[in-house]
C-alpha cells in the first residue's frame, strides 16, 4: 500500500472525546443521541498511546472534549501524556465539575489552552439553554481562573435564535474576562442539535445582522480579541470545507475508542469504523474503510465532479448531504448548485418556539 | 498582506505568550507555529524571528542581531520583523513589553 500510503496527508489535528459523561444538557450538543457509556471508556494509558501514535503521524493539537471532560477523574494524566508526546493540548470544557485546583493541576501537566463554553450573556437565558441552574455563575468563575493563572484563554458562544441577539455583549464580556480569542459559533445542525432545529433556528434577517455585527467587532477590537466565527450554513450559498476535507486534516476518537473522519459521521450507514482497542491510529488514518470511503475526489457526483471548487470545499459535509439529500456521496444540499438545495431553504423556514429536547445522558 | 494595525516601538520585548510555541514536526515537513486552535507553518526566516523573541531582547536588538547574522540591510529586516511581530500581536499572538 506504498502508493496509497503517499496520497494520503498527515493529519493535523485529534479530537479526543473523553467522555460522553456531560452536567448540562444543551440543546444543541454535537454528540451522537446514542452515547458511549462510562464502563466502556478508554482509560488513560490508552489514550497515552492514541497521542503517542497520533504524534507519530503528524498531528500537532489534541482537542480534549467530550461530553464533559472534566468528568474524568484521571483528566491530570491524560494532560500530561499529551505533553509528553509535544502535541499542543486544548481543553473544551463547559467549566461544570472544574475546580481552581484542578485547573492549577492541569496548567502544572502542561495545558496549553483552554476554551470555556458560554450559553448566554444574560445569566437566566444562560442557565435555561444549558438546561443547569447556576451553571452560568460557575463558568464565568472558571474563566476568571483560567486567566488568573496565566492559561489562554477562548470563550465559546454558541448562537441560536435565542441568543443572536446578543452578539455584542458576549463579546465585550469575553474582555472583560481577559479572554484572547472568542468564537461565535453558529449552530450546525447534527445529532441533537438536529432534533432540535425548528427551536434553535434563526431567521435570515437575524443571521445577516449577526454576520455584520462580527466583522463590526472585528474592526473595532483588533489586537485586543481574536474573533473567529463558524458560519451558520444553512442560509449559505457554497458549503463549509467540512472538517477541512474528508481524512484530510483531523481525526475524531470517541470515548470508546471508535475512530471517525468527524464528529457526526456515525449518522451515514453502511461505513466501517475501526477502533484504537484493534488497530494503530496509523492503520487507521490510512486504511479503515470509513476514513477511504470520502477521501479525494473519486467518489464525487455532479455538480461536484467538475465544480472549480471542488478542491475549495471537498463537496461540502458528507453527513449534512445524507441527512438532507438522503445520499452521502451528493453535493451537500447548501451548496446553491445542489439539487437539493430548496430543501435547505425549507427546513429553515420551520422554525417553532417549542421546548427544548434537552440533551440527556 | 495588509499592514498590521499594532505598531511595535524599538524598546519593546516581544514574546511568545502562554498557548503559543514554536515546534518541529517532521511529519508536517518542518516548523510550525502552534497557537489556540490554530497552526501556522514557520519558514526559515519566522523561526529566527521568533526564537529571538525572549522578552528579554528589545525590538531594535533582534533587529540588530539578524542584521548581523545574515548580513542583510538593517531597514530590510526591521521590515520583515515589524509586519511579522505586528500580524502576530493583532491576533492576539505576542505579548509586549
Amino acid at each position: 500500500m506504498i502508493e496509497g500510503d503517499h496520497a494520503v496527508p498527515a493529519p493535523l489535528g485529534l479530537l479526543a472525546e473523553l467522555t460522553h459523561r456531560c452536567p448540562l444538557g444543551c440543546p444543541y450538543c454535537s454528540n451522537p443521541l446514542a452515547l458511549d457509556r462510562r464502563e466502556d471508556e478508554l482509560d488513560a494509558s490508552s489514550w497515552a498511546r492514541v497521542f503517542k501514535e497520533a504524534a507519530a503521524l503528524g498531528v500537532l493539537q489534541v482537542h480534549l472534549s467530550g461530553g464533559e471532560p472534566a468528568a474524568r477523574r484521571d483528566l491530570p494524566e491524560i494532560v500530561k501524556a499529551a505533553r509528553e508526546t509535544g502535541l499542543y493540548s486544548n481543553l473544551i470544557t463547559s467549566g461544570i465539575g472544574l475546580t481552581p485546583q484542578m485547573l492549577a493541576t492541569l496548567a502544572d501537566a502542561g495545558l496549553d489552552h483552554v476554551q470555556v463554553s458560554i450559553q448566554d450573556r444574560d445569566e437566566a437565558s444562560a442557565d435555561y439553554i444549558a438546561g443547569y441552574k447556576g451553571a452560568s455563575a460557575r463558568k464565568l468563575t472558571i474563566a476568571r481562573e483560567v486567566v488568573r493563572i496565566g492559561l489562554p484563554l477562548t470563550v465559546n458562544m454558541v448562537v441560536h435564535r435565542a441568543n443572536i441577539g446578543r452578539i455584542e455583549p458576549m463579546v465585550d464580556l469575553a474582555l472583560a474576562l481577559g479572554a484572547s480569542r472568542v468564537e461565535i459559533a453558529h449552530v450546525q445542525y447534527y445529532g441533537w442539535a438536529m432534533k432540535n432545529r425548528a427551536a434553535l433556528m434563526p431567521s435570515r434577517t437575524q443571521v445577516e445582522e449577526a454576520v455584520r455585527q462580527v466583522e463590526m467587532l472585528r474592526v473595532r477590537h483588533q489586537g485586543r480579541i481574536a474573533i473567529d466565527a463558524v458560519v451558520p450554513d444553512y442560509y449559505a450559498r457554497f458549503p463549509k470545507p467540512c472538517v477541512g476535507g474528508w481524512g484530510r486534516r483531523s481525526l475524531n476518537v470517541t470515548p470508546a475508542g471508535k475512530v471517525l473522519p468527524c464528529h457526526a459521521a456515525e449518522v451515514i450507514p453502511g461505513l466501517e469504523f475501526w477502533n484504537v482497542r484493534e488497530h494503530s491510529l496509523a492503520q487507521i488514518w490510512r486504511n479503515a474503510p470509513a476514513f477511504n470511503a470520502f477521501r479525494g475526489e473519486d467518489w464525487m457526483q455532479e455538480p461536484c465532479k467538475s465544480c472549480a471548487r471542488r478542491d475549495q470545499d471537498f463537496g461540502g459535509c458528507r453527513c449534512q448531504a445524507f441527512l438532507i439529500a438522503g445520499d452521502a456521496s451528493a453535493a451537500d444540499p447548501v451548496c446553491n448548485l445542489s439539487p437539493h438545495h430548496a430543501l435547505v431553504a425549507e427546513l429553515a423556514e420551520r422554525r417553532q418556539d417549542v421546548p427544548y429536547n434537552y440533551r440527556t445522558t | 498582506m495588509s499592514k498590521p494595525a499594532t505598531k511595535l516601538s524599538g524598546d519593546a520585548c516581544p514574546r511568545l505568550p502562554r498557548g503559543v510555541r514554536l515546534a518541529q514536526s517532521e511529519a508536517q515537513g518542518g516548523w510550525v507555529l502552534l497557537a489556540p486552535e490554530r497552526v501556522f507553518k514557520a519558514d526559515a526566516i519566522t523561526v529566527e524571528i521568533l526564537q529571538r523573541c525572549t522578552g528579554a531582547a528589545t525590538l531594535d536588538a533582534i533587529v540588530d542581531d539578524l542584521a548581523k547574522v545574515f548580513a542583510a540591510p538593517r531597514e530590510r529586516i526591521y521590515a520583515d520583523v515589524v509586519n511579522l511581530l505586528g500580524s502576530l500581536a493583532d491576533k492576539k499572538l505576542l505579548e509586549v513589553n
